[in-house]
């Protein structure tokens, strides 16, 4: 018998469920109990960029939207850095840029919409500068395990991306792209089933 | 770009998207496959935190919630580690949890069942890993209660929990459940994961080692994310 490979097994995702925001956004449920919630503020007031506001609605299956879904968001500052130590040039991220928010719906429209700046390119794999884009995580109820995808800009040049060439079918990429509805103001609808369904990432 | 990227997520034991007996699954499960993607710098990275975003009382939801006097239940502790696939602890990450009360009923507008408020008790708490990945909260155990999927269906007494890791790659939701729950066998959300084992791996055994004797009884409950490779080094190509 082969020796064993002693390695622990990721623990199994749970949907979560409708009162997600009772955990990760109080305020949102209801109640004050926190001093401080988190991922209110995604850039801080000092962060250099183009500030934009990006909304949206989750649709389900039916077309109708998702009323108790809780996104975040990720993105890099507006030169493309990352607040994060494994960044390479971590130390020139912009001053108070955390890149992560935590946006939730309204109850009675489903819409959702943060404010932010507008990511720069970032290094990709094998030396190729990925298009400015903004990382997304979605969980509901309904959702077993928290949805991946990215959002780019329609107003960039997304055509030497990386990943939006991995989508082998051409029209789907479009899924993937904001639409610029106003001045510094970008629409991105998910779509979570049938027609114009989102690309989603297995990362 | 340093070559510190984690393992493939294991969708075997991963509950699918589309899970029928779990009927909010159905209008809410995509149906095209997903891209797989190699990690970038996108996806090894993400939000760090630290002791100045939350304060040491947010761990202790039988006090932090407390407005005339102790929430009703039974009074537990709930600790475990936070670890990798590589059994290594993730010091320093963010846990956030939240519950229903003794009776089974959330603290939101949008729940109605029939058990009341309870006046003490939030149901939220948060904290950060230590050093070697431990967390731990003092609560009172949840209630079970019924909900709309079957007709008859009730949620086994459950935490929620949600850990971040070090790399939004790592970002996990999931329940955590009280050993010897009848309930836990028959619930249609847990059995949207198709592993035995994976399920086993959420039911928190009752630890009285940690309980505190005439004060709470006490769970252990440890979490596993994804692991990595670690850093490439010249001397070591091959990364681990």
């Amino acid at each position: 018998m082969a020796q064993p490979l002693s390695y622990l097994k990721e623990s199994a995702s749970q949907t979560a469920g409708p009162y997600v925001h009772i955990g990760l956004a109080p305020g949102a449920a209801g109640f004050d109990i926190y001093r401080t919630q988190l991922g209110e503020e995604i850039v801080g007031p000092d962060a250099p960029g183009e500030r934009i506001r990006i909304e949206g609605v989750v649709l389900d299956g039916t077309g109708a939207p998702v009323k108790d879904v809780l996104l975040e968001v990720w993105q890099a500052d507006a030169a493309g850095i990352y607040p994060h130590p494994e960044d390479p040039r971590f130390a020139d991220c912009a001053p108070g840029f955390r890149g992560w928010g935590r946006v939730i719906t309204d109850f009675e429209t489903g819409l959702w919409a943060f404010d932010t700046v507008k990511p720069g390119p970032v290094m990709g794999r094998n030396g190729r500068m990925m298009a400015p884009h903004v990382s997304f995580w979605l969980v509901a109820r309904g959702i077993n395990i928290g949805l991946n995808t990215r959002m780019y800009f329609e107003d960039e040049d997304n055509s030497a991306d990386p990943v939006l060439n991995l989508v082998e079918q051409a029209p789907r990429r479009e899924t993937l792209l904001a639409r610029k509805v106003g001045p510094g103001l970008y629409r991105f609808d998910i779509r979570l089933q049938g027609d114009g369904e989102t690309v989603f990432l297995d990362i | 770009m340093k070559p510190a990227e984690f393992y493939q997520r294991d969708r075997f034991l991963q509950p699918p998207a589309l899970t029928p007996d779990y009927k909010t699954s159905v209008p809410r499960s995509p149906r095209l496959a997903m891209l797989s993607l190699q990690g970038s710098m996108s996806e090894i990275t993400g939000p760090t935190f630290g002791h100045s975003d939350i304060d040491t009382i947010d761990n202790d939801l039988i006090r932090n919630y407390a407005k005339t006097g102790d929430p009703v239940g039974e009074r537990i502790i709930v600790h475990g580690r936070v670890l990798d696939e590589n059994g290594r602890g993730i010091p320093n990450t963010l846990v956030e949890i939240w519950q229903a009360n003794a009776g089974g009923r959330y603290r939101h507008k949008k729940d109605t069942y029939l058990a009341p408020i309870d006046p003490n008790f939030g149901g939220c708490g948060r904290t950060l890993t230590d050093d070697q990945g431990y967390y731990y909260f003092r609560t009172v155990k949840p209630g079970a209660y019924p909900w709309r999927n079957w007709v008859n269906n009730w949620r086994p007494a459950h935490i929620h929990v949600s850990v971040f890791g070090t790399s939004f790659s790592q970002r996990l939701i999931t329940q955590m459940y009280f050993e010897g729950d009848p309930l836990i066998r028959q619930c249609p959300i847990v059995n949207t994961i198709p592993d035995p084992r994976a399920i086993d791996h959420l039911i928190a055994p009752l630890d009285m080692n940690a309980a505190i004797p005439l004060d709470c009884l006490a769970y252990k409950f440890d979490i596993v994310l994804r692991g990595r490779r670690s850093t490439l080094f010249e001397n070591r190509l091959e990364g681990n």
